[in-house]
């Protein structure tokens, strides 16, 4: 079964099209990489699939289901540009909030057990204002995660994390392949992308250009990829 | 065709209002009360009946662009809105003419001239904010959101100052009460038609209008993308 | 819909949380209605008849003023760290999250009106404790309709330009027969006149009415619409 079936999904603002046709199917249980450059459409692809927008033509079906049920939302994690917690809640309530929102059986302790798997467990009750930042980062991992989703949505994820938080996102992402969710992922960061990536694609002005699984030559040089399928290379 | 579309009615707004004009000033006699100043009615309230035509139109286009997303209805809204304000401003001031002359004031809160000011603001709400939104999109979804809220308060409006505790100086103007003199029906039904007419003519402009200028910013989006 | 009220039911409870923690719009809207307050009794030197003849008119007006103020931050406040996406991709409806948002914004404008009050009947000289069920209603019906107004344009104006400027641009004329009603009313019921029963006008019912049919249209509107405004 497939995770994610986006058919020729077109997506414009105004008469401007950020997507034109753009095709994507991930499989349950892969890690997919979304390359592309800035303006490329990565962003808006996965605000789409996170139900945030919607297709203006194409359509879009997450676990076989076309519909943007509660359902479908129950079972998909989004992290995106902004953390997306609130500075004037404590980390504990930030996720009890989250929890609750997402259906989740037990906020309390669903929101414990996310602490713990990132490390902030001992200032669950500091408001988030105060967090440094690598902190609030992993709050927002721990938010992206508490519900335990089956298809995980992050928009350029390692963008500026720190050390601990690069190192805690990708060990709460293997975890979540072994349990068999699935990660759709866009970056920048091509090396921390493809050591967990099982597939790639890569978007070209609003169009996917490639997709497919990830293979040696990736993995050497992730440059690769943009010279040969792409409009050229990545950096001189 | 639109072309055509637009020369066509501006030649039937023409047969239909110099005519009427030619009617309304030279061969209607001086009403009796109020003396010359009368003839004013002949454009206030087909403004005002013109206005309330238009500005249904674009509740129904409103509604019909948040379910089918097609812009031509957003387009369609924001020129019959556009128009439509113009018109309510024309009655409010040929309304406040008309109340100096007669009642020696520029203004008075009688019911009618309330409510059309009431509409006026509402209105204008919609066109102040239209252009403080970039994506175009988001404009038309707002818009619409906003022109809808705007029509349902004029019912409300209406009842509100009915309410009896709202001052009301003065009764409503001529046609609040009794009815009109037989000679005075034809070229004021006449001045329905030919303010409808040159309106509509305007609103297709305007509707092309802003079709080609939302090309024009969606080009130049796609340019600075290569 | 049970789920969705328990989502509208925990927004709700989260707004207030954050907000009476910070306390920063419920400060300035009340100064905000004071300084008004203190304002107008240089703008009108009146005596005792004539103040009770304006007295629902400045009161509604002091609460309309205090209450934009609220209902710019309802959305508002999603904005720092992209709150308001998490929320809209999460499985909450559109229509609970913006219930939830206008409730906590009623109870919040609720406060300062109640603050307001007894400022007002001390500076005034106006009698309203013995009034206050009446004033309970009055307040009550009204402060839900430019909070349920209030909030939906709030999310409409949330991510344009001007934010501050066109929100009163748009509330404010959609407001007016509201105010008309609730100013009415309220004049009425501190100038001592019935409500209800043999010795009412009538004046009130018809009022009290108007409030009603305003809260019942607008609300269905903006939980049936919102959608539009919050998914694009």
């Amino acid at each position: 079964m497939l995770a994610v079936e986006a058919d020729r999904v077109w997506k414009y603002f105004g008469d401007y099209p950020a997507l034109r046709g753009a095709s994507l199917q991930v499989p349950q249980g892969a890690c997919m990489a979304l390359l592309g450059r800035n303006g490329a459409g990565k962003t808006t692809m996965l605000r789409i699939l996170a139900n945030l927008s919607r297709a203006t033509k194409g359509d879009v079906k997450i676990f076989g289901d076309g519909s943007r049920s509660d359902i479908v939302r129950r079972k998909t994690g989004y992290l995106g540009h902004g953390i997306g917690v609130y500075d004037d809640l404590s980390a504990l309530e930030n996720l009890m909030l989250f929890g609750r929102l997402l259906g989740v059986d037990n906020p309390e302790k669903a929101a414990m057990e996310a602490l713990e798997r990132v490390g902030l467990e001992r200032v669950k009750d500091g408001m988030a204002r105060e967090f440094s930042r690598g902190m609030r980062q992993r709050l927002a991992v721990a938010r992206a995660f508490i519900h335990q989703p089956e298809l995980l949505l992050l928009d350029e994820p390692f963008t500026s994390l720190d050390d601990r938080a690069i190192n805690v996102l990708q060990s709460l992402l293997k975890d979540a392949l072994s349990r068999g969710s699935t990660i759709v992922m866009s970056t920048h960061q091509i090396r921390e992308a493809m050591e967990l990536a099982t597939n790639v694609a890569l978007l070209e002005r609003g169009k996917i250009v490639h997709a497919g699984p990830q293979t040696p030559e990736m993995l050497a040089d992730p440059g690769w990829l943009y010279r040969t399928y792409g409009d050229g290379p990545v950096a001189e | 065709m639109r072309e055509k579309a637009i020369y066509i009615l501006a030649i039937l707004a023409a047969l239909v209002m110099i005519p009427n004009l030619k009617t309304v000033f030279m061969g209607l006699p001086d009403e009796a009360m109020q003396g010359a100043i009368y003839r004013i009615i002949f454009i206030h309230v087909p403004a005002a009946i013109n206005a309330q035509i238009f500005f249904t139109v674009s509740l129904v286009t409103s509604i019909l662009f948040l379910v089918k997303k097609n812009f031509l209805w957003d387009s369609i809204s924001v020129s019959c809105i556009e128009v439509g304000t113009m018109l309510v401003l024309v009655n409010l001031v040929t309304g406040s003419i008309w109340g100096r002359n007669q009642w020696g004031i520029w203004w008075a809160w009688d019911l009618r001239m309330t409510s059309q000011l009431m509409c006026f603001l509402l209105y204008l709400g919609y066109l102040l904010v239209r252009p403080a939104i970039a994506e175009p999109t988001q404009r038309a979804s707002i818009s619409a959101f906003v022109a809808i809220f705007a029509y349902a308060d004029i019912p409300l409006v209406l009842m509100a100052i009915r309410l009896p505790n709202v001052r009301t100086q003065h009764p409503g103007p001529v046609l609040e009460t009794g009815t009109m003199a037989p000679e005075f029906r034809a070229p004021f039904g006449l001045g329905v038609l030919a303010v409808f007419l040159i309106c509509t003519a305007l609103i297709l402009i305007r509707q092309h209008q802003e079709t080609a200028q939302r090309e024009i910013d969606s080009l130049r989006r796609e340019l600075h993308s290569i | 819909m049970k789920r969705g009220l328990i989502t509208a039911l925990a927004i709700a409870k989260k707004d207030l949380q954050t907000e009476l923690r910070t306390k920063e719009s419920i400060n300035a809207s009340a100064s905000f209605a004071l300084v008004i307050l203190v304002l107008f009794s240089f703008a009108f030197d009146l005596g005792r008849e004539e103040l009770y003849a304006i007295s629902g008119g400045m009161l509604w007006l002091v609460f309309s003023f205090a209450g934009a103020l609220i209902v710019n931050r309802s959305f508002a406040r999603e904005l720092p760290n992209d709150c308001l996406d998490v929320l809209i991709a999460s499985p909450a409806p559109a229509w609970a999250i913006f219930l939830g948002k206008s409730v906590a914004a009623f109870l919040l404008l609720f406060i300062v009106e109640l603050i307001s009050l007894p400022v007002f009947g001390l500076f005034y000289n106006i009698h309203w404790t013995d009034r206050f069920g009446g004033l309970l209603l009055v307040m009550a019906l009204a402060t839900w309709g430019i909070t349920v107004v209030g909030t939906a344009f709030s999310a409409v104006t949330v991510n344009i330009r001007l934010r501050e400027l066109m929100l009163p641009v748009l509330l404010y004329p959609i407001l007016i027969p509201l105010l008309i009603g609730a100013m009415g009313t309220t004049t009425a019921l501190l100038g001592g006149e019935p409500m209800f029963g043999q010795a009412a006008s009538g004046e009130a019912l018809a009022s009290l009415r108007l409030l009603v049919g305003f809260d019942v249209i607008y609300t269905s509107l903006a939980l049936y619409m919102i959608e539009f405004i919050l998914i694009v």
